[in-house]
């Protein structure tokens, strides 16, 4: 066995760790930082398919923008509700049931279909490579993205606003 | 096992992908729901780049998981908007709690 | 014009019965006016008929009343000769007694309503004789049996009053089932009930035999209740309860009369055989109601069963074939009658009492009202010179001459001579008792005092027409019998061809003409035998009565006591109500209370016990619809609830649970794609 593929399975089993205290802990400050971990781990995955601009364009969007949001909005909603007594799952057998048929059945499908695989690619920067499909290709979809973004900021400050 | 194939990445995002499922399904804390879909989305986004390397596809995958991390800002911006809003409106942040269209 | 002579009478009772009681004196003079206008149409009719100087004259006017198929009723007016005369004597003897009741009925609490009633009753009587047909005729009997009742009846707060309407309404009426069967019969064998037609037919053979014997014997039925022949008498000693100015009108004058009148109406129906039995009856009535009427001692009874035995005389002449005599007869008895009854109503208005053992010696104290009985009286026992003379002479004369030409109705004379002797007896006692001697009851003998101008004014006319009404023979020259012939529209035929048809022809001559010329000397002669014999007799029983009651001579009381049993027979009316009472009526009184126990338990208790049945039957289909319909939509609807209450609860409001349902459709549709 290679180093690589070591490594890989470690990154793998660290996300999908990680992902299932996230879903599992009832302590949602926990979750939290344990979906750091994912996002780690799913950066490190990209890595290892030679996506190096995706990788890092997770850790900083993600880690840094989203997991940020969410620790906030975790940290603004979680000291007023630690006083409930409550349970936090609701549902959990079904869910459970029907979340692991489904795994089930993908993974089967997963395992079964044989993928039209193609020859390996170079690993070299892919940066460029995206840069260049973005501006040529997608460009459209380019355009629609950053006005979505504007909404989503302006529909976002306006959600949360309080009223006087 | 010798060598990492696309069915390991393709694995590893359905369970990611069920996990997230799970978490969305089950936990009572809009937050937490939350953080269940931003699973979701990125076990997505490893598929994707997972065909991207594997099939003679080009970049075109890479560029696909681009956007999808843009589309979950964007989201998680306006979900996490939604929840203060939802906070404020009904003191409550369990989504079990919104259940104004009750029959 | 005609149509108005009944017409006025009726007005009279329809405004007397709603506003009689507001009109000023109660309305007497309406009435009166009324009635005084009728007399004079019927005057000035008499006149126009009589002037044509036909006996046979005949005018009739009528109108189409029900039509269907061959069936035809019409109605209409008949005038004749004999129309004329009796018209004369209803609305005449009408008018007086309306004037009278001025006078008698002074004081009355219902006197409006007494005027009301005597129009009707003259509004009956004078349709009855205008009339041209059966069934008009029968109404118009129906209506005047009603009035009567009325006014028998009309103080009814006394039981006897009431019940002796009672009594006279169905008496009669047991007539009238008799005349209803004859007047069926002979439509059903014509299917026409006009005189006119009705005559023809018989006159042309369609209709014969026995079938018209019993259809005549029938009719006369009628004649018997309503002329209170035996043995439908009772009802008219009876009927005295009511005012004396309702028995002068009714039971003198009108109603009485018209079963006679009937009788002469419809005359060519009779068979020889029916008009025997009618001769007997009437001769058998004559005389006694004549036995009985000898020991009354009631003014009004003694002049009922007077008016009884008179009426018998009416009915046998007829029978006997005498027409013209019965109906002359009729106008002078309803004259003289009337004033009897009117002359009594004075005597007993001034006596209050009817018993003429309180009475005796009243000819000084009431001059107009004696000498006015005393013509009547004169006139009835038939003296020379007064009307009762010529007309019972000639119904004497008629059954002598009946019986010589068919000398086994000997029977016929003799009872009819017996009887007119017995009435001059015993209606000079009733003069010489009430009028003559000394008077027997101090006290009401002091209070006694003449009439009113009213009542004496009517007394005076009644004894003028008595005295007057028969002379100048005028009655015999325009009233004449009927032929049947003259109604015949087939020819005649050859009496040699057919027997049979000959024989039939023969037998639907009522009393015709077969011996047109012997009857003439027959007719002659017994004419005068009948006179002598009716003077000699007359003159006997008046001077039997003075004897008896003036003079003394004979003693009644001892020869009351000497015949004890006789007179209670006699005075018993021969027990004859007696009689009915055990038998008819008895019977009838128990096939009512029968009747009355079968409509109380068994048609009432089916109509109960159907009623009993509908309300348990509603009640089942009440529960039903209750407990199934209601049930069956209740179910439905409960388990709409059921499932809606159900189902609702997927609609928990919770996003999440939305989601699993998602992801189960999910799982379903990959395993049926995948597997």
């Amino acid at each position: 066995m290679e180093t690589s593929t070591i490594i890989f399975y470690f990154f793998m089993l660290m996300t999908l760790a990680s992902a299932a205290f996230v879903v599992t802990t009832k302590n949602v400050v926990y979750a939290a930082f344990a979906l750091l971990g994912t996002f780690f781990g799913v950066a490190a995955l990209y890595i290892f398919l030679n996506a190096d601009f995706i990788a890092a364009v997770q850790v900083l969007v993600y880690v840094g923008g989203i997991l940020i949001l969410i620790i906030f909005g975790v940290m603004l909603t979680h000291r007023v509700m630690d006083v409930e007594l409550r349970v936090k799952t609701i549902q959990v057998f079904p869910a459970f049931i029907s979340a692991l048929l489904l795994v089930i059945i993908l993974v089967t499908v997963v395992l079964e279909t044989r993928w039209p695989l193609g020859e390996a690619e170079q690993v070299t920067s892919t940066t460029r490579g995206i840069g260049m499909l973005i501006m040529n290709d997608y460009l459209l979809p380019f355009e629609i993205i950053s006005v979505l973004l504007l909404m989503a900021l302006v529909g976002a400050v306006l959600l949360a606003r309080r009223e006087r | 096992m010798a060598e990492i194939t696309l069915q390991h990445y393709l694995v590893t995002g359905a369970v990611l992908f069920s996990l997230g499922l799970f978490a969305v399904m089950t936990r009572r804390n809009a937050v937490a729901v939350l953080m269940g879909i931003e699973l979701i989305l990125n076990a997505a986004n490893i598929n994707f780049v997972a065909f991207s390397k594997y099939t003679a596809g080009g970049l075109n995958g890479q560029v696909f998981s681009v956007f999808v991390i843009v589309l979950a800002a964007a989201e998680a911006a306006v979900a996490m908007a939604i929840i203060l809003a939802l906070y404020y409106n009904l003191k409550t942040i369990y989504v079990d709690e919104a259940d104004r269209m009750r029959g | 014009m005609t149509i108005l002579i009944p017409l006025l009478p009726l007005l009279g009772f329809t405004i007397q019965m709603f506003f009689g009681k507001r009109l000023p004196r109660g309305g007497d003079f309406l009435c009166i006016s009324l009635m005084f206008t009728t007399l004079v149409l019927s005057i000035l009719t008499f006149i126009r008929i009589f002037s044509h100087g036909d006996p046979n004259y005949i005018e009739t006017f009528g109108f189409e009343w029900i039509v269907l198929g061959d069936m035809n009723l019409s109605f209409g007016f008949l005038l004749d000769t004999l129309t004329g005369v009796m018209l004369i004597v209803v609305s005449l003897v009408s008018f007086l007694i309306h004037l009278y009741s001025v006078g008698y009925m002074h004081g009355d609490p219902r006197y409006s309503r007494y005027f009301g009633y005597l129009g009707i009753f003259s509004f009956s009587m004078l349709g009855l004789i205008l009339t041209d047909n059966l069934f008009g005729l029968y109404i118009f009997w129906e209506l005047v049996g009603l009035s009567s009742y009325l006014l028998i009846g009309f103080w009814f707060e006394k039981k006897s009053a009431a019940d002796a309407g009672k009594k006279a309404f169905l008496t009669t009426r047991i007539g009238d089932i008799g005349m209803f069967i004859g007047i069926m019969i002979i439509f059903g064998a014509i299917g026409k009930l006009g005189f006119h037609d009705v005559f023809q037919a018989v006159a042309n053979g369609e209709f014969g035999g026995t079938l018209l014997t019993v259809a005549g014997v029938c009719l006369f039925m009628g004649a018997v209740g309503k002329s209170a022949q035996f043995p439908l008498h009772v009802w008219l000693p009876d009927a005295m309860e009511g005012p004396t100015p309702v028995s002068a009108l009714i039971h003198a004058a009108t109603m009485v009369a018209a079963g006679v009148y009937m009788i002469g109406r419809i005359f060519v129906v009779f068979t020889p055989d029916a008009l025997l039995v009618i001769a007997y009856v009437g001769a058998f009535t004559a005389i006694f109601a004549a036995t009985i009427a000898i020991v009354m001692n009631d003014i009004k009874r003694v002049l009922a069963y007077s008016t009884l035995s008179q009426l018998g005389f009416m009915v046998m002449a007829l029978g006997a074939g005498g027409y013209v005599a019965g109906l002359f007869h009729l106008m002078t008895h309803a004259f003289f009658k009337a004033l009897l009854f009117l002359g009594a109503g004075s005597v007993i208005h001034a006596v209050h009492s009817q018993d003429v053992r309180d009475m005796g010696g009243l000819r000084k104290k009431m001059p107009i009202t004696f000498w006015t009985f005393l013509a009547a009286t004169l006139a009835i026992s038939g003296v020379p010179g007064f009307s009762g003379f010529f007309s019972k002479d000639a119904i004497l004369a008629a059954t002598l001459e009946k019986a010589m030409l068919h000398p086994s109705t000997f029977l016929l004379p003799f009872l009819g001579f017996t009887a007119a002797g017995i009435t001059a007896f015993y209606m000079f006692r009733l003069v010489f008792l009430t009028f003559f001697g000394k008077p027997r009851n101090e006290e009401k003998y002091r209070h006694a005092h003449e009439s009113p101008w009213v009542m004496t004014v009517p007394l005076v006319i009644l004894g003028i027409l008595a005295v007057c009404s028969a002379w100048g023979g005028w009655f015999q020259n325009y009233v004449t019998k009927p032929s049947l012939e003259t109604y015949a529209t087939v020819q005649m035929i050859d009496e040699h061809a057919d027997a049979s048809h000959v024989t039939a022809v023969e037998t639907s001559h009522a009393v015709a003409v077969d011996h047109a010329d012997d009857h003439h000397d027959v007719a002659h002669t017994a004419h005068n035998y009948a006179m002598a014999l009716s003077i000699i007799i007359a003159l006997g029983g008046i001077l039997i009565a003075y004897l008896t009651y003036m003079k003394g001579k004979i003693s009644a009381d001892r020869m009351m006591k000497k015949y004890k049993g006789i007179h209670t027979v006699l005075t018993n009316k021969y027990y004859i109500d007696e009689f009915y009472g055990k038998t008819f009526i008895a019977f009838t009184l128990a096939l009512a209370r029968v009747s009355r126990w079968i409509d109380t338990y068994i048609i009432d208790g089916l109509v109960n016990g159907i009623s009993r049945l509908t309300v348990l039957s509603s009640d089942i289909a009440g529960s039903f619809d209750n407990i199934v319909v209601d049930g069956m939509v209740n179910t439905v609807a409960d388990f709409s609830i059921a499932v809606g209450g159900k189902l609702r609860r997927l609609q928990t409001g919770r996003v999440q649970n939305y989601i699993l349902w998602v992801v189960i459709a999910l799982l379903v549709i990959f395993y049926f794609k995948v597997f």
